[in-house]
């Protein structure tokens, strides 16, 4: 049998086994080595670390550290209240608005239920809001509506549309066209052909990826009020300005903790949807 | 199967009465929700900036264009730090997320009771909060500069990676890890040679996607001063200096769309 095995295999007989590389070629794993070594090395010389700086901060990082073991809720629990309500109220608000947009141009920017103008015009929408990230429309934003929770709304909502209507039009297109096809056969119109024969195919999918957005949306709220957009940002900003260490603390502690339960919660409904 | 009777007959319907009912009173509650939190937004917003923001706009579009592009020259230095910050930040969460990872997944941890709980703590309370917070708290502790944006990009790319990575080492094919176990392999040679040339694909894979949302995320750390292009945004924001946070923001939706391409570029090589 021994004129069945490939000649490759043959010369590799009595040889050590050596493990496979991941990239194949030679020359090509060298080159990408050496330039990532050459780059590390550029990189390294270039970046300035003022070590002595750094060496003092480390009393104040363990400071910050230890402030996670006694967080202050308590002296400024207004403030921390009323930038929680803007942010969770920023959140739903943006939340619903954006999804709500996000579907007719999901539906717009699937090829296989939609016209070739209203795929571009949709797939357009979708990656200008996509390139485009959250804290420069919200500088933006602000810029143009003034300060307050409506620029930071305004920008939740525009991301979401890019995110969700993206994910969407993707599950669309790899819908069962079958289903499809049995609804228009039965002389249904073109809503009812979306109502019974696409969306209870792709609804599970919306609904994961709906609790998945909300989730972003309150984490992005979190930093718009940096640049003004309200929401928690802005006392969190405060906190570090002020060195208020405990304070931030007890901020990143109730962040932390919403987004557990958000998780927790998105875990229960897709299990359930599914 | 729900139906209703209409004239003696049965007609097909898709819920029946209490399902209806039920979801009815879920949708009117939301909509009262939806009103509540529009309200509060209402409330705290000065309408007469917004009937004025098209003005407004039309104001700023004049004053940003065209942008100026001489400044482009400044920009070099401030696109290179951008470049370094992510890079170096995504090469040390990956050096961190890889324990993590491995004491995290269910097959591999060391023990369940201790260090899983951990390492899961790790994971969530690293993504949870935003680079630019995490920058923040750098900047206070360290110093402002590219070395406080490179920790922050490491520190929040170690719960998405770990993540991640600790998902692709639980779905392992276990029948690979038993035949090297079976030939006498000590606990780091099943490591090695049975768990991580199924999971280097998938690692690869992440690194390049994690590497692609920190040059994003990296463009805008600067506003709060740790380093990168997004100081010259942010010093260009302050003197209202239009024409160039428009060069500025050019160069950063030029950065995103290569970097976007290079990982997508990458990933299809390896998958």
């Amino acid at each position: 049998m021994r004129s069945a095995i490939s000649p490759e295999l043959n010369a590799l007989i009595g040889q050590k086994w050596q493990r496979p590389p991941l990239v194949k070629r030679a020359w090509l794993r060298w080159m990408l080595m050496i330039g990532f070594a050459a780059y590390l090395i550029a990189s390294f010389m270039t970046i300035d670390v003022n070590w002595t700086r750094v060496y003092e901060g480390l009393d104040r990082g363990a400071a910050f550290i230890l402030a996670f073991t006694s967080p202050d809720f308590t002296s400024r629990a207004g403030d921390i209240w009323d930038g929680m309500v803007e942010s969770i109220v920023m959140t739903v608000a943006a939340s619903v608005v954006g999804i709500a947009i996000s579907i007719p141009i999901g539906l717009g920017a699937a090829r296989n239920i939609a016209p070739m103008p209203v795929y571009l015009i949709c797939r357009g929408i979708v990656a200008v809001s996509r390139a485009l990230q959250e804290i420069i429309v919200a500088i933006l934003l602000v810029a143009i509506f003034g300060f307050g929770p409506l620029a930071g709304f305004l920008t939740l909502s525009f991301a979401t549309i890019g995110f969700l209507s993206k994910l969407l039009a993707e599950d669309i297109e790899s819908m069962d066209r079958v289903q499809a096809e049995a609804i228009k056969a039965s002389g249904a119109r073109w809503m009812q052909w979306i109502n019974y024969g696409v969306q209870p195919q792709v609804m599970p999918r919306l609904i994961g990826l709906s609790m998945y957005r909300i989730d972003i949306n309150f984490r992005e709220s979190a930093i718009l009020g940096l640049v003004g957009a309200g929401g928690i940002g802005a006392t969190l900003n405060t906190a570090f300005d002020r060195y208020e260490y405990d304070t931030a603390a007890a901020i990143l502690i109730i962040i932390i903790g919403i987004v557990m339960a958000l998780e927790y919660l998105s875990g229960i409904i897709r299990a359930r949807v599914q | 199967m729900p139906y209703h009777e209409q004239n003696g007959t049965r007609v097909w319907q898709r819920r029946t009465r209490s399902e209806s009912l039920t979801r009815w009173f879920g949708w009117l509650l939301s909509v009262a929700v939806f009103v509540y939190c529009w309200q509060q937004i209402s409330a705290a917003t000065t309408w007469f900036f917004v009937t004025d923001a098209p003005r407004i706009a039309g104001d700023i579009w004049d004053r940003a264009t065209p942008p100026k592009w001489e400044y482009f020259a400044q920009l070099g230095r401030p696109i290179w730090d951008t470049l370094n910050i992510a890079t170096l930040g995504t090469i040390i969460a990956l050096f961190l997320a890889v324990p993590t990872a491995f004491m995290a997944a269910r097959n591999t941890t060391p023990s369940t009771v201790f260090v899983r709980p951990i390492a899961l703590l790790i994971i969530v309370s690293t993504r949870s909060i935003n680079s630019l917070i995490w920058a923040l708290l750098l900047i206070a502790i360290i110093g402002p500069g590219v070395f406080a944006g490179v920790v922050a990009i490491a520190i929040r790319s170690i719960g998405f990676c770990a993540k991640l990575l600790y998902e692709a080492i639980e779905e392992i094919n276990e029948v690979q890890v038993e035949a090297i176990t079976a030939t006498g392999a000590s606990r780091w040679q099943v490591m090695v040679y049975g768990i991580v040339p199924q999971i280097l694909p998938a690692f690869a894979g992440i690194a390049v996607f994690r590497w692609d949302i920190n040059i994003r995320e990296s463009t805008v750390l600067g506003l709060v001063g740790a380093g990168g292009i997004g100081l010259q945004l942010s010093a260009s924001l302050n003197v209202l200096a239009w024409p160039q946070v428009s060069l500025i923001l050019i160069v950063i939706l030029f950065a995103v769309v290569i970097s976007e391409w290079v990982s997508a570029k990458v990933r299809g090589a390896i998958i």
